[in-house]
């Protein structure tokens, strides 16, 4: 009896946090247009959201491209198609590696920062301050960070994804010799604007929107203690991996037509 | 007429009662205190009638408005004649002291930059921190903070103010300070104060009227001095903080001779 009403009361919470999650994107969506009236409300944020995050996205950009054009060159040159190499690399970037790493390291970085952030204004009252102040803080806060981590992120996984295929390049043509003409020619000629990168940008494009929405909600949502703050956080980058990994499937299954 | 109303205020945190019929009024130009023990929901109180609450019965109206029939552009536009120094200071922690004053301000006016620092500077210099403007929030001691708070607040001059447990933690000088500021800002600014406490002296010093809360009721209200003056043993205990009395030392349960033979019974 006992696991059931658990079973029971779990369902009914997570019901609860689903609904009060759905209002709170309401709310959010429903301050874009005041928002969009103090752009530089957002800009101030697109610093520290997604400024602030290029240089993990810079480095972690250049040694996966580094490893892809590791492991594609061994593969390949074993059917003697180590000419595709740039093409591997800049697939499997656009389409699946960019969006995605990028995004689980945009919800290390600034998905966690952003609970933090949202968590302890709550529990020093600051918000309460701000409401009392007749200062919406949905509109104030939370919507100018919504659309930060909305428009950073594709911004962000397009920079990683760039800086990986020149990791690519530097070892394939650098240490093992891959013919560079052959490396960018094939990944000009194969890559497709609309099936390859405009896909790989929607990707980005979700996974922005959702990290941004889970991240800005726990945080709001978090009980305002110390304690509450640090679960909080965790599960901002716990909720948003899975969230990426699993959208992830369903938009490459959609676009790609794999599945 | 009072400027807030407070009629029949039932609230309840899950199935515990916070306020069971709670009557109040509160009179312009006066410093009204709400005290009473810890946890009898004196902060709560003040979110109700800020609207941040929503009550279970009853109404509150200020300036004859009911807080709880208004609708958010509403509320907000009454909200901009309140202000609210919270125990915190609930200062904004990425902005500097000057900054947070004119938060308000820059929010709610289209005053120029120019007069908008004139105006801060004029209320930093109220609270005694005009020069502590370009210091950020962590720099300040906890009464420095509610100053700057209490600066902010009457920014917009409100017609009213609510003060959180303004004493608590506060050396004999920011102490002594606030109290001061107070009294002197409910009186040039023609100001309605009230002030939620449980630091007897500093509260009586400055209250026109005080209204004592316990187990969700108006327990005794009247002046400073009538209170001291009561016969009521609740009243005594509280004023002249006795540990035991009708409420007790304890905290309500099982009878400590009945807990030592259970515990006796269980071997």
């Amino acid at each position: 009896m006992d696991s059931i009403q658990r079973l029971g009361r779990w369902a009914i919470g997570t019901s609860e946090r689903l609904g009060r999650g759905y209002l709170f994107l309401m709310a959010i969506l429903a301050g874009i247009p005041s928002t969009l009236m103090r752009f530089s409300l957002v800009i101030q944020q697109l610093y520290s959201v997604g400024v602030l995050s290029v240089f993990l996205i810079l480095i972690s950009g250049l040694f996966v491209g580094m490893v892809l054009g590791l492991q594609g060159y061994y593969t390949l040159v074993d059917f003697g198609a180590e000419e595709s190499l740039g093409v591997m690399v800049a697939l499997s970037l656009v389409r699946e590696l960019g969006p995605v790493v990028s995004a689980l390291l945009f919800a290390g970085r600034a998905g966690s920062a952003l609970t933090a952030e949202i968590g302890l204004m709550k529990s020093t009252e600051q918000l309460s301050g701000m409401e009392m102040m007749a200062v919406d803080p949905i509109r104030r806060i939370i919507t100018p960070r919504f659309l930060a981590g909305f428009i950073s992120l594709p911004l962000l996984a397009a920079i990683f994804s760039a800086v990986g295929i020149i990791g690519g390049y530097i070892v394939g043509y650098g240490l093992l010799g891959v013919d560079d003409g052959a490396f960018w020619t094939q990944m000009q000629t194969k890559t497709d604007l609309y099936a390859d990168i405009m896909n790989g940008v929607i990707k980005s494009v979700v996974f922005g929107f959702v990290v941004t929405w889970i991240a800005l909600f726990e945080g709001h949502d978090a009980i305002p203690t110390s304690e509450g703050v640090g679960r909080a956080t965790t599960r901002t980058v716990v909720h948003s991996a899975f969230a990426i990994l699993s959208l992830d499937f369903v938009l490459t299954a959609l676009m790609f037509g794999e599945v | 007429m009072p400027l807030i109303e407070i009629r029949d205020l039932h609230f309840y945190r899950g199935d515990r009662a916070i306020f069971k019929g709670v009557d109040l009024d509160i009179y312009r130009g006066k410093v009204t205190a709400i005290m009473g023990p810890s946890g009898t929901g004196k902060t709560t109180l003040l979110k109700l009638i800020g609207g941040q609450l929503l009550p279970d019965q009853g109404s509150i109206k200020i300036d004859g408005q009911d807080v709880h029939q208004l609708k958010h552009a509403q509320l907000y536009e009454l909200r901009k004649r309140m202000g609210m120094l919270f125990q915190s200071g609930a200062l904004l922690t990425d902005i500097s002291v000057f900054d947070n004053v004119a938060f308000p301000l820059r929010e709610h006016t289209d005053l120029p930059e120019s007069m908008i620092r004139d105006l801060v500077l004029m209320k930093l210099q109220a609270v005694g921190l005009r020069n502590a403007k370009d210091l950020m929030p962590a720099e300040l001691s906890g009464g420095m903070a509610r100053r700057v708070a209490l600066a902010r607040a009457v920014s917009l001059d409100p017609m009213m103010i609510m003060y959180d447990e303004p004493f608590t933690g506060q050396d004999p000088i920011s102490m002594g300070t606030l109290v001061n500021l107070i009294k002197r800002i409910n009186q040039s600014m023609g100001l309605t104060s009230i002030v939620v406490s449980h630091d007897l002296e500093e509260t009586m010093a400055i209250a026109d009227d005080i209204y004592l809360l316990s187990d969700g009721r108006v327990i005794e209200r009247g002046t400073p001095e009538t209170l001291q003056n009561s016969s009521s043993e609740w009243v005594k205990q509280f004023m002249k903080g006795l540990p035991d009395g009708p409420v007790s030392f304890h905290y309500p349960g099982v009878g400590f001779e009945d807990d030592l033979l259970r515990s006796k019974a269980a071997k």
